[in-house]
């Protein structure tokens, strides 16, 4: 088995009394987008600045490249973005990439990479007049200049137009078919759907879900087929009901076989439909879930410090 | 090293494209020369007189510039994400910190080469060829430690703290170490405190270089060393514990 690229094992960490990430155990092997999801204050920046060594776990450890992310040697094989805003405005597209380039022993050319992410053309403008969307695409590509084996992009498309985030996608993509792996977070689940093999959900600091986006959204939420009618047969199969407006709404675990049972059964209905619930879908139920799970009360405050914080889920 | 040198050469550029900070930079130690020194007769034409004074002012310029540009410039740059971004690439730190050394030395040297110049056309102010050589290698040993007190501050503070705390520290220290006035209008008191002041060290350094007669200090030479080492010791503390902008 090939050693993970990352690895964080019982790791958590608190700002002051709050507390970002809480015994979190992750590793990241080798060849495959890594997509971490969680609403704002989560602690996926967090993890990524640990993954990183901008900053330290207040407990557990944190591995890169099987060292310590502190030490610059292990950063070598180690791609990061500026955040949205953090180019140097002054400094010309050309000269912040030559600068970077030179932290790496074998980087990308120059050309290739301003091919690669739209850029051709602005090598000679200051980064401060760059649009948004070509400072997020140079800020991005910077992460790919040092050829990585990793990449943590924290969420790299966050206020682009459609056509800037399919560029960066096609840059993200081109990278992974060379076999390199990247840390995603984001906000679009559709971008989440679109280039993750493996999703990890983090809630109040902690990882709720981890696995593919199909498993994922199946854990966390259930089918159910819906139609108008004014009372419903008892069916097989079905595991919970509820009615909206004049819709009738029945949850399952398998909508093929409830569907036979309802055309068998010959009660009458009228727009028939079979849900499959998204990764959106998924995400909110996880949400909705972890919040009423963690504190009754409802209030947004952050966690209590480790020692004590109530028995994991 | 040649890291070191991109470094240096980028916080250079971006300094030199914004002209209005490349010119007060550059400009500064002159400014207050043509205010404090050229108007006052007494001083201006009393040769010995203008060039302790053009000595003192420019020592003191250049420490506000080491203070300000070290102390402001990295808290301000450690509030940009770019900074942070820097911090994951595979370098120490090294050679940021070296390239800032280089980048405020460039400055200090601009800033330090007007005033050699115009002293002895507006005054009455001497500072032959050979003083000069000696005076700039003295004047970049005196700002050390307010050079390393502003990485401190810089990487311990927000850009909010780190201006006033700048200034807090700046002026005491200057009028202390006989920057404004000169010591010997000092109460005796005072005059011996000063001495153990890294202003008042760099001051007498810098009396030694431009003046003839005067004997070089030892106690000076060791106070500022002294200061260099502890105000070093402080910057390596402040940036290892800094994990960027800190929020309570």
């Amino acid at each position: 088995m090939t050693p993970p690229l990352a690895r964080l094992h019982n790791v958590s960490r608190s700002y002051g009394t709050a507390l970002a990430l809480d015994r979190v155990s992750l590793d990241i092997g080798p060849g495959a987008v890594l997509g971490l999801l969680g609403p704002n204050g989560a602690g996926k920046s967090t993890l990524i600045n640990l993954v990183c060594g901008l900053r330290r776990p207040t407990r557990g450890e944190v591995e890169l490249f099987g060292g310590s992310p502190q030490d610059p040697r292990r950063r070598r094989a180690l791609g990061m973005t500026p955040q949205q805003t953090g180019l140097p405005e002054t400094l010309r597209v050309r000269e912040v990439i030559d600068f970077v380039s030179r932290h790496y022993p074998d980087p990308l050319p120059a050309a290739d990479l301003l091919e690669r992410f739209g850029l051709i053309g602005l090598e000679k403008r200051q980064t401060g007049s760059l649009s948004g969307g070509q400072q997020r695409r140079l800020a991005v590509g910077l992460a790919f200049l040092g050829r990585p084996d990793l990449v943590l992009l924290d969420e790299p498309t966050t206020g682009l137009d459609v056509s800037a985030r399919r560029a960066v996608w096609e840059g993200i993509r081109s990278y992974i078919g060379s076999g390199g792996t990247i840390l995603l977070t984001s906000h679009y689940m559709e971008e989440m759907e679109a280039l993750s093999e493996r999703i990890v959900v983090l809630k109040h600091g902690r990882v709720v879900a981890d696995g593919t986006p199909q498993e994922v959204t199946e854990a966390a939420s259930r089918r159910s087929i819906s139609f108008q009618a004014d009372e419903v047969p008892e069916l097989e199969g079905v595991v919970g009901r509820e009615r909206r407006g004049d819709r009738q709404v029945l949850y399952t675990e398998d909508t093929d076989a409830l569907v036979r049972e309802l055309v068998r059964s010959g009660a009458p209905f009228t727009g028939l439909d079979v849900h499959r619930p998204s990764l959106e879908e998924a995400f909110l139920e996880i949400e909705a879930e972890a919040v009423s799970d963690d504190d009754p009360a409802g209030d947004p405050t952050p966690e209590p410090a480790a020692g004590t914080a109530e028995v994991s889920r | 090293m040649t890291l070191a040198v991109q470094h240096a050469r980028l916080l250079f550029l971006e300094t030199a494209r914004v002209p209005i900070a490349l010119g007060f930079n550059v400009a500064f130690p002159s400014v207050l020369m043509m205010f404090f020194v050229v108007p006052n007769g007494a001083i201006a034409d009393d040769p010995r007189a203008a060039t302790l004074a053009t000595a003192q002012i420019t020592v003191f310029a250049v420490m506000n510039a080491c203070l300000l540009n070290f102390g402001v410039g990295v808290a301000e740059e450690r509030a940009r994400a770019w900074d942070p971004y820097l911090r994951t690439l595979p370098a120490g730190p090294l050679p940021r910190m070296a390239g800032r050394l280089m980048n405020g030395f460039a400055f200090v040297l601009l800033a330090v080469i007007p005033v050699a110049l115009l002293a002895p056309l507006l005054t009455e102010a001497t500072l032959p060829l050979s003083a000069a050589a000696l005076a700039l290698p003295v004047i970049l040993f005196g700002c050390l430690p307010f050079l390393f007190g502003g990485f401190a501050i810089g990487f311990s503070m927000s850009i909010k703290g780190a201006l006033p705390a700048a200034q807090a520290i700046m002026f005491p220290m200057a009028f202390a170490g006989g920057l404004f006035l000169p010591p010997e209008t000092f109460p005796g008191w005072l005059d011996t405190a000063s001495h153990a002041l890294p202003t008042r060290a760099a001051r007498e350094l810098s009396v030694w270089a431009v003046t003839d007669g005067t004997a070089l200090s030892q106690t000076a030479i060791a106070v500022l060393a002294g200061w260099t080492a502890l105000t070093a010791v402080l910057a390596v503390w402040a940036y290892r514990r800094d994990e960027g902008r800190r929020f309570r």
